[in-house]
């Protein structure tokens, strides 16, 4: 059985936040993923928008941690080397009802601090922005706001906790915690156990889940989560233009209402629905669903082109039925991150930075000689310069052996992504550290050659290789030679 | 040898550079026909392992009828095209990741990045596979969704079965062919669904890969729902569609499957036309070509699937090689590009290529074309500023079969000295 100071609970960007940050202590960590990856759930299938922070109601943690996350990007982007982008964002407003809800949300930001608001006619928007519809009468601008890749950014986080200790479990699914003394014994479907003075509840969607998987006797705060399922479309790089700034429709009673924007990486990102669901795991497209993503995209930008489209996939957000983030001490050695829906992805530097040096200081962790506090990405083939290009292969040949086609990503960049601490084990896994079959023929070339490589790596056999772990593999076995 | 090859195309050229970017069918036409017809300066430049392209994985027969006038496999039919190439400089193991209008072809491999100089470029780049994201399936996002060519590769050239028991969404050629190859490797084929009422397939290929291994077409079926279990595909619901391609609540039929093929669409790769500026086709989806199969951009010409997809190799072949005698024939001096004028589709017809008739240009034209829709009894017609200089009669065309039509010289004159050109279907009377 392994011991530990801290056991969290769950590898999404949260998780992986806070464990970055608790691994500067001199305290054990360990991060439990019943996913085969960090980034698994919500932290992989959001809109990766860093928001201004007009949008959480004043004095909520969502509207403190928003501005203060938004505040922080940067700097995490730059520490961690994930990608980030200050685009800016429009909320449209169509007609007077909407414009007046662009004046609360204004004056909400401004309550919560949000940076660089302003309101804008609808011919200023239309100036900024030529591909808006011409049935949008003014916009809340704000400039404060920006794009990420939210899975890239957990990983980044993992990568530096792991680098500095932290030790990662995946396809360690919680089912029970026990209380034993002082500690708490974590147990696992697969029957492991794992030991700690504190617990950190960063489960997403399933955090009530775990709460009522504790059998201590202590009283947890009353919360339950909605699963809310969230659709969207990604499209081609040559649509990546149709607009600079993210888009938002004004909130109404009905919902958020579709974005559309770009991504860091040059495509459109349009979406998502909000449907509350039963199956927390239920991350499926559906055809309605696609429907409206698309009817709520072209109503801010016309010219889209449905054709475009490269994939589509949808995330489980974990809606809280306190309508706020829950965070803080459940009670002595009991730690909930809980219920972080929209704008999570924007806080989670924040709530990763506090909630750590609140366990730190109640836990008298002191801080680790030797920490890093810095961690390198992967050098990407597609974004070097020439010069850079010719020294990388000059260095590493695999750099001039191009594997997926669509975003020019190398063997190198593969072979590093499995390498690397906290390296990728799965077809998923490479796809979100080095963009391989992420591009418009979605892995029909690489694939093939991705999963040979993973097995090399690995040193496994081919047909044992997972598109996400679990039982979700690629091929079958070898063809009968006769 | 490699380093050798580089470093002589890293250098200037003479003026009668050909680089030609593809070493499947219409690259390797393209090469051997340029020789012949007097080009010495030749480079191949192909990103896989080896020479062929995807003739490499499509181990069945059916190759060459027209090139060859017999019946080979596709490693059979790289070979030849190989031989007829001999001794032809190529690279393999070689990715071009730009060209600029200038035509500097600037390169990858593991020997470093380069920038070849050519005094014109024949693109043969191929096509790419239309994956469930643009057809937008719905369902769970799971293992065992594979594009028909993706699992050809898997199982011709990898040796390993993606699946036991599949389903085929799309009736293009190479799910039909896939639907046999799966059942000859024991695998079972549960059935091929159509959203279209009508396959976009050859008919020889519905014959021999389903009719005669018992599976079943579903014309005017799509599939509606994909499930899955511990990550992998477990079953899949087709579901009938109307006559606006919406499938009608309560069709529904439930499938257990392991493994779902995609056979919807083959989109030209356009990547390196989009980094030289070249005008593209909305409709193909390639490039806009003029007689000589050259682009908007002086010198920069491209055949083969890459231009608009062919129904066969031998087609995308020869294509090439025509495209190859006018290659050889710019760089011996006939550089300009003289006026242009463009071939409007409507009525049914859904694209032509060339889109543009060179005003100067002589001698007999042949033009390739698509219908939209199955009609019957139709005629094939051009017109120049409203007169009809052309027809021809067709029984049946279907959007699967592309149509060739070669018009005289005369004819050909007509459309070219015109103002407007037209081609459309007109019905029997």
């Amino acid at each position: 059985m392994k011991d530990f100071d801290v056991i969290i609970i769950g590898g999404g960007v949260i998780g992986c936040a806070l464990a970055s940050r608790l691994s500067s202590y001199t305290c054990g960590v360990a991060v439990l993923e019943r996913a085969n990856d960090v980034a698994c759930g919500a932290s992989k299938a959001n809109s990766g928008i860093v928001h201004g922070g007009f949008d959480a109601k004043e004095g909520s943690l969502k509207a403190k941690f928003n501005v203060l996350g938004c505040a922080m990007m940067e700097q995490e982007a730059k520490r961690l080397d994930f990608p980030y982008r200050r685009n800016g964002s429009m909320v449209l407003a169509f007609g007077k009802d909407e414009e007046s809800t662009l004046h609360s949300l204004y004056e909400r930001g401004v309550k919560n601090r949000a940076q660089g608001l302003g309101i804008i006619s609808g011919d200023e928007a239309r100036s900024l922005e030529p591909g808006i519809s011409a049935e949008v009468t003014a916009a809340l601008r704000c400039t404060s706001s920006g794009i990420t890749s939210p899975y890239e950014m957990a990983v980044a986080y993992g990568e530096n906790a792991a680098q500095n200790g932290a030790e990662f479990y995946f396809n360690a699914c919680v089912t029970s915690i026990e209380r034993k003394d002082k500690k708490f014994v974590v147990i696992t479907e697969n029957r492991e156990k794992y030991i700690a003075r504190a617990v950190v509840n960063c489960a997403g969607v399933h955090a009530d889940d775990i709460c009522r998987a504790y059998k201590g006797s202590e009283k947890m705060p009353e919360f339950t989560i909605t699963p809310r399922r969230g659709e969207y479309i990604l499209m081609d790089k040559t649509e990546g233009g149709r607009t600079s700034a993210t888009l938002f429709h004004t909130p109404t009673a009905l919902g958020k209402g579709i974005l559309v924007t770009p991504t860091v990486h040059g495509n459109l990102l349009i979406g998502p629905t909000a449907d509350d669901i039963e199956d927390k795991e239920s991350a499926v497209t559906t055809s309605s669903g696609g429907q409206r993503v698309l009817a709520g995209a072209k109503k801010s930008v016309p010219d889209i082109i449905p054709k475009t489209a490269i994939t589509r996939f949808s995330g489980v957000r974990a809606h809280p039925s306190t309508d706020d983030f829950i965070i803080g001490w459940a009670f002595d050695g009991w730690y909930n991150i809980a219920g972080i829906e929209s704008p999570g992805l924007t806080c989670a530097p924040a709530i990763g930075k506090e909630a750590a040096e609140q366990i730190a200081k109640d836990m008298n962790f002191s801080p680790k000689e030797g920490y890093i506090a810095e961690r390198k990405g992967i050098r990407a083939f597609a974004a070097m310069s020439r010069e850079e290009r010719e020294r990388a292969i000059a260095q590493d040949p695999q750099y001039g052996s191009i594997v997926c086609r669509c975003e020019q990503v190398t063997e190198a960049e593969i072979v590093q992504s499995i390498r690397r601490p906290l390296g990728a084990r799965d077809m998923d896994g490479v796809k979100r550290r080095t963009r391989a079959g992420m591009g418009r023929c979605q892995s029909g070339f690489c694939m093939p050659k991705v999963a040979e490589i993973l097995a090399r790596e690995l040193g496994r056999d081919v047909n044992q290789i997972t598109k996400f772990g679990k039982g979700s593999y690629m091929t079958e076995g070898y063809i009968d030679e006769d | 040898m490699r380093t050798d090859i580089i470093k002589a195309f890293s250098s200037p050229s003479d003026g009668g550079r050909l680089v030609i970017v593809g070493g499947g069918p219409a690259g390797l036409a393209a090469a051997a026909k340029a020789r012949e017809s007097g080009v010495k300066d030749i480079l191949v430049l192909e990103r896989d392992a080896r020479l062929g392209g995807i003739l490499n994985q499509c181990v069945h027969s059916g190759f060459g009828l027209h090139m060859f006038g017999e019946e080979l496999t596709g490693p059979e039919y790289a070979s030849r095209l190989e031989k007829m190439a001999d001794g032809i400089d190529y690279l393999t193991n070689t990715t071009v990741l730009n060209i600029t209008p200038s035509l500097e072809v600037e390169c990858v491999s593991r020997e470093g990045i380069f920038t070849i100089k050519a005094d014109a470029v024949v693109l043969a780049c191929g096509c790419r596979e239309r994956p469930r994201g643009a057809i937008g399936i719905p369902g769970a996002r799971c293992s065992g969704v594979y594009t028909a060519g993706t699992a050809q590769k898997l199982i011709n050239i990898n040796g390993v079965m993606p699946g036991k028991k599949f389903f085929i969404l799309g009736s293009g050629d190479i799910g039909l062919i896939m639907a046999r190859r799966a059942v000859l490797q024991g695998g079972e084929v549960l059935g091929v669904a159509e959203i279209m009422p009508y396959s976009s397939g050859l008919k020889r290929n519905i014959a021999q890969c389903l009719d005669d291994y018992a599976v079943p077409l579903m014309l005017s079926h799509t599939v509606t729902d994909i499930r899955e279990k511990y990550g992998r595909l477990c079953g899949i619901t087709v579901s009938r569609v109307d006559e606006k391609l919406s499938p009608v609540p309560g069709t529904e039929r439930d499938f257990e499957c392991d493994t779902l093929l995609l056979s919807v669409g083959l989109i030209p790769e356009t990547e390196l036309l989009r980094s030289a500026g070249a005008e593209l086709d909305k409709v193909t989806g390639g490039a806009v070509a003029d007689e000589r199969m050259m682009t908007s951009v002086d010198g920069l010409f491209c055949v083969g699937n890459m231009l608009h997809v062919h129904d066969l190799a031998d087609y995308a072949c020869k294509e090439a090689e025509e495209c190859a005698v006018f290659a050889a024939q710019y760089l011996s001096g006939e550089k300009k590009r003289g006026k242009t004028v463009r071939v409007n589709c409507s009525g049914g017809v859904r694209y032509t290529v060339p889109q543009l008739l060179l005003k100067d240009f002589e001698g007999a034209l042949s033009l390739k074309l698509r219908v939209g829709n199955v009609a019957k009894n139709v005629y094939i017609a051009a017109y120049a500023d409203g007169e009809e200089v052309y027809s021809a009669f067709r029984r049946v065309v279907a959007p699967g079969e592309m149509e060739y039509l070669t018009l005289s010289k005369e004819k050909a004159e007509k459309l070219r000295k015109a103002e407007r050109v037209e081609v459309k279907l007109k019905e029997k009377r």
